[in-house]
């Protein structure tokens, strides 16, 4: 039971958000500026980033729902998605995403635990500046995100067929304030008539 | 020296955001709702948990200006600040305050540090869903600054009379976009 009397028909940020509007419209403001950009890095790439954050951050809303949304990116490469999730090293990803996402997972211990050499070795991979901007923050917002979720025990969907439902619905509108209005869409098992 | 090409001698967090506006803009929007928008808990109380924060993330850039910003907000009761700074459980705060803080330490570590116990605490010294709520979400933002501002390696000025002046500017005016 989430820690403060939130909306029970929404899950996770989203019931926080409802809960404070004033805050909740900087915070989609970001998330979209920063996730669905697609200068540099693609909109699977940014979802990704944050998919590994929020799996290191042990945060169970955020990493299915991000991974769902880079799913949806990736026209249904779930496989893709876990094998970055839990150890992106061996992934089929390219080098420069590797090394970015080597920085993301720095910066989710903490902003210092970047060296000079692991931006090195991004820029070697063709990361530019705003790559490596992107990803800090991006990484950054998520050492936030998870913590605002799970620092006030808010409730995360436990249907996991509602997760590709709702990352559609995302994908499709961004994060804009059906973000915190909307309730996660009930997964329907349709019953066959022989 | 920064990691990344950003307006030169320009400190902080306001090279970044000169750097990249888009997200700028959101992020100063952020920190104006949440530290100087409506919320039961004023805006000296709501720098000091900023600063807490930031003190325990060793960010000092963000340490030095927020701890600036609530000296200028606490006025007259000023030494507060460093008081919690160094021991808030020493500090002359008020008990809900120090329940809050304790809050706020534990989301430092991770979200889910934070206990029922500790949420129960909070309400016993009078805390209420708001101040949970936006103690909370202060926590969780400057764990996000703070990793923004170091992880970048942004310019931290080191001149303490710059932080002073710094945090007269945060406490009147607020966080406004910075025109170039």
């Amino acid at each position: 039971m989430p820690y403060i009397n939130v909306d029970k028909d929404l899950p996770g940020i989203r019931s926080l958000m409802a809960f404070r509007p004033e805050t909740a419209k900087p915070l989609s403001d970001l998330a979209e500026a920063l996730l669905r950009d697609s200068t540099g890095l693609s909109r699977a790439e940014r979802e990704l980033i944050a998919t590994h954050v929020s799996y290191l951050n042990d945060c169970f809303y955020c990493h299915n729902s991000h991974g769902e949304l880079a799913v949806c990116y990736l026209d249904g490469n779930r496989e893709l998605v876990d094998a970055v999730r839990k150890d992106y090293r061996h992934a089929d990803i390219s080098e420069k995403l590797k090394s970015l996402l080597q920085i993301a997972a720095k910066v989710q211990q903490g902003g210092k635990a970047v060296l000079p050499e692991d931006i090195a070795n991004a820029k070697q991979n063709q990361a530019t500046d705003r790559d490596i901007h992107d990803t800090v923050l991006i990484a950054a917002a998520f050492c936030m995100f998870n913590r605002y979720v799970d620092g006030l025990a808010s409730v995360a969907p436990a249907d996991m067929a509602s997760y590709p439902l709702r990352a559609k619905q995302v994908a499709e509108n961004g994060y804009g304030p059906h973000i915190y209005s909307t309730t996660q869409p009930q997964s329907v098992v349709e019953e066959v008539h022989a | 020296m920064a990691y990344i090409q950003v307006p030169e001698g320009v400190p902080g967090i306001r090279s970044l955001v000169q750097f990249r506006p888009e997200t700028g803009k959101p992020l100063y929007d952020l920190a104006q709702a949440l530290l100087r928008g409506p919320s039961p808990l004023s805006p000296a109380e709501r720098e000091l948990i900023a600063a807490f924060v930031s003190s325990r993330n060793e960010c000092g850039f963000c340490r030095n200006s927020h701890a600036a910003a609530a000296r200028s907000l606490y006025g007259d009761e000023k030494q507060v600040v460093d008081e919690a700074l160094q021991s808030y459980q020493q500090a002359n705060l008020s008990g809900k305050m120090k329940a809050l803080l304790n809050i706020a330490g534990k989301v430092q570590v991770t979200g889910k540090s934070v206990t029922p116990a500790d949420i129960d605490a909070a309400r016993t010294a009078g805390a209420d869903d708001r101040d949970i709520h936006d103690t909370v979400l202060i926590a969780a933002t400057f764990s996000m600054f703070n990793r923004y501002v170091d992880g970048l390696a942004s310019f931290t000025p080191t001149n303490e009379a710059e932080y002073e002046a710094m945090g007269k500017r945060m406490g009147e005016n607020g966080y406004q976009f910075p025109k170039k």
